[in-house]
């Protein structure tokens, strides 16, 4: 390994220090962590941020390794997160969104998978729409997955960027009471952060319309409020999601006015959480439908910028130990 | 009697009819700033000074009827019926409040609409407008309406009125949705297939008369579905206008199974059957369609023994030129608010119903159903009130009626029970 500058060098030891092989050969799910696991990769993300705010950002722990972005879904913030994770980590980046490709002229999940295995490359990022097609590629391929969004199944590496942002704001997640709130049904950011925060210690309640909260969702051991005032009370932290737009129009919510007077985040609904409580979004937001410009951009109370940088630094962490367990692999 | 001077008011022996507290003997009641301010049972009660005094001997006093399904022309179809005209026939019969039904032209399906309709109706200062919303926007069936925002706005329940949301899905998204609200819910069962076209019930009747009918069980089928959708949401729920023995069966093993569900009936299926169809009068084609004799008991017998909470007027204007048609081409329907507390009636004089039976349905059970604290004779509710004579002999006339179209199923009847005296918030808003 080449050394960086002489100035950079007090923020590389502590990556180097933490570096590990990830648990896993794929990150999946958040379940693929664990009460042990996750907090030392939150702990390796924790240097990449460091590392990311300082002045030279290129490592070379995945020198010579492909990493392939297969988005079948349209993604910016997510897409060129890992990509510049991947970037920063030495790795080659190929980007691929099978939209303009053969997948579009009919080939098969499967098919594509075989073709791009053929390529040799070391991690596959990959989002889809359909649920469990990480998973499935994952079977059918030999270099390692990360869930990038399945469908309303998993999107693990925002959960964990989400801890991420919590531990480096709260100091412990333990202990916590987080609020997710809007379209549950269908997110599967929703998913991902109910099991790790779950495992972290955290107390998760669920808030949104009736049509938008599983019916089921109290299995999940979530508190579920239909009420958004009810279920603030008491909350640390306020967890929105975004509203698909096709959702918006009378099939499952009348309007985005009505939306918005009952779910939308302002400033009333927020004082109803506990002081200083902090406020994330996913993104993208729709200003005005879940939530008032005027809490997404206050500084005091949002986290929602953090959380992008956030995305960066654990992406590295999971792609740096998925390299690293490869390494291992071959050693 | 004369004029209040005050809105203070003092009705002194009457027979009171209080059905929310099973009260039907001699009392009196006063009145204060538009509320009762005490009831008095027995005789005796002396009215404080300088109050309007109605000494009542001999007439009875009951909380306002409660009408909760009323149509009118406004907005869009005023020469039909206007808040005005429909609030001067409330009046007249009785009624003191009214819930105007969604179905106008727009449909009553955004706040400010429901906001509109209240703001009207108070102003004419006449009886209670409230409003029902539409479940679906423009009541197309596939698109939820606002219903958090119309309930917040004062809309008491929500319903397509007529039209029956088909889709089994969007009805699943509505009441799960309106769960969050606990608003109610209310739909007209009617299997949309086995109806379509359907003027008559089947049957030996309207296979004579060769008219297009549908089979009783399309009603059955329709709650039968509807209740499993409460069974699953766990929405409130009221089954609009049920008007078979069949469909009975079914509510009443919904409720023996505690779900919270209500039914109404409307009083044009109490008080006639398919034959008044006759020669096929037009003012009987009625939606659902007139049923057999024994649907009508089957209905009386509901009512007595509490499994029919609400009986509507189903008031239904059509002007003439819509009903001088061929039966089946004639629009359906039929106006009631004038003529609901007589007809009412005839269900104690000729059908052997307790006078407070009749009258619970049409106070204390839509109160009770709606959250309103009308309804009731007791300190601090609402000084809604009616003032009848329980035997007059009357013949209807609908020319006289109050109502813009004239399409009474009850003209030339002869009834028993005579509205003297209607009273809303204390103020006397008709007097015959």
């Amino acid at each position: 390994m080449s050394q960086p500058p002489h100035s950079e060098a007090s923020l590389t030891d502590p990556i180097l220090e933490r570096l590990g092989p990830f648990p896993r050969d794929h990150f999946l799910s958040a379940s693929d962590l664990n009460a042990a696991t996750a907090p030392a990769l939150l702990d390796l993300a924790d240097a990449f941020v460091d590392f990311n705010r300082g002045s030279t950002k290129a490592l070379d722990l995945m020198r010579g390794r492909t990493v392939m972005n297969l988005f079948f879904e349209n993604s910016t913030r997510t897409s060129s997160s890992f990509e510049i994770a991947a970037k920063r980590l030495g790795a080659d980046v190929v980007n691929m969104s099978p939209r303009t490709s053969s997948v579009a002229k009919g080939e098969t999940l499967i098919d594509t998978a075989v073709t791009l295995n053929a390529m040799k490359p070391d991690v596959l990022v990959v989002r889809h729409g359909a649920s469990g097609a990480a998973a499935l590629l994952s079977q059918k391929v030999e270099c390692a997955v990360v869930n990038a969004g399945d469908g309303r199944h998993e999107h693990p590496t925002q959960a964990l960027l989400d801890l991420l942002s919590l531990r480096r704001a709260f100091g412990d997640v333990g202990g916590l009471t987080v609020a997710i709130c809007g379209d549950i049904a269908h997110s599967r950011v929703a998913r991902s952060n109910v099991s790790m925060l779950s495992m972290m210690g955290a107390r998760v309640r669920l808030i949104g319309p009736p049509t938008l909260v599983p019916g089921d969702a109290d299995r999940w051991g979530c508190e579920v409020f239909h009420d958004m005032r009810e279920g603030l009370k008491g909350c640390d932290v306020v967890m929105m999601l975004r509203l698909q737009l096709e959702r918006m129009e009378g099939a499952l919510v009348p309007s985005t006015r009505e939306y918005f007077r009952f779910w939308g985040l302002d400033r009333e609904k927020l004082a109803w959480a506990n002081p200083g409580a902090k406020v994330m979004h996913p993104g993208p937001m729709n200003r005005g439908v879940e939530i008032d410009s005027e809490v997404a951009d206050d500084l005091t109370v949002s986290l929602i910028q953090d959380q992008v940088e956030m995305g960066v630094a654990a992406r590295m962490a999971v792609l740096a130990a998925l390299s690293a367990r490869l390494d291992g692999d071959a050693a | 009697m004369s004029a209040p001077a005050s809105n203070t008011l003092a009705v002194l022996n009457a027979r009171l009819l209080d059905p929310a507290s099973d009260y039907d003997g001699p009392g009196s009641v006063l009145v204060e700033d538009g509320r009762i301010t005490e009831v008095i049972h027995g005789g005796g009660a002396v009215a404080p000074a300088g109050v309007t005094v109605i000494v009542a001997d001999g007439l009875c006093l009951s909380p306002g009827l409660i009408d909760i399904r009323v149509k009118t022309g406004e907005p869009g179809a005023e020469p039909k019926e206007t808040l005005k005209s429909a609030s001067l026939s409330a009046a007249a019969g009785g009624v003191t409040t009214i819930v105007i039904q969604p179905d106008t032209d727009p449909a009553l399906d955004d706040p400010a609409m429901i906001e509109f309709i209240q703001r009207r109706g108070a102003a004419l200062g006449l009886v209670n407008v409230r409003v029902a919303g539409a479940a679906t926007k423009a009541r197309d069936g596939v698109r939820m309406a606002e219903i958090g925002l119309m309930d917040e706005a004062g809309a008491l329940y929500f319903t397509d009125v007529d039209r029956v949301i088909a889709n089994t899905r969007t009805l699943q998204r509505v009441m799960t949705y309106a769960a969050a609200f606990n608003a109610l819910i209310s739909c007209r069962p009617a299997d949309p297939w086995l109806s379509e076209g359907a003027v008559a019930t089947s049957g030996e009747l309207a296979t004579r008369l060769g008219l297009a009918s549908a089979p009783a069980i399309a009603e059955r089928i329709q709650l039968e579905r509807d209740l499993a959708l409460v069974e699953q949401t766990g929405a409130r729920y009221l089954v609009d206008q049920i008007s078979t023995e069949d469909a009975l069966e079914t509510l009443a093993r919904a409720r023996a199974r505690g779900l919270e569900v209500a039914a109404s009936v409307s009083i044009n299926h109490l008080c006639f059957n398919e034959i008044d169809i006759g020669d096929y009068r037009t003012f009987y084609r009625l939606d659902p369609p007139l049923r057999p004799e024994s649907d009508r008991q089957a209905l009386i017998e509901a009512v007595r023994d509490g499994l029919i909470d609400v009986i509507t007027s189903a008031h239904a204007p059509a002007p003439a030129e819509d009903k001088r048609r061929p039966f089946a081409e004639a629009a359906p329907g039929a106006i009631g608010l004038e003529t609901l507390l007589a007809a009412a009636l005839s269900l104690h004089h000729e059908d052997g119903l307790d006078l407070l039976d009749v009258m619970r349905p049409l106070t204390s059970g839509p109160a009770g159903l709606l959250g309103l604290d009308a309804g009731v004779l007791k300190a601090g509710a609402p000084a809604d009130l009616v003032l009848f004579d329980v035997g007059a002999p009357v013949v209807i006339d609908a020319d006289t009626l109050k109502s813009k179209s004239k399409n009474s199923p009850f003209d030339g009847r002869r009834l028993q029970g005579k509205v003297v005296c209607t009273f809303v918030a204390g103020r006397r808003v008709f007097e015959a």
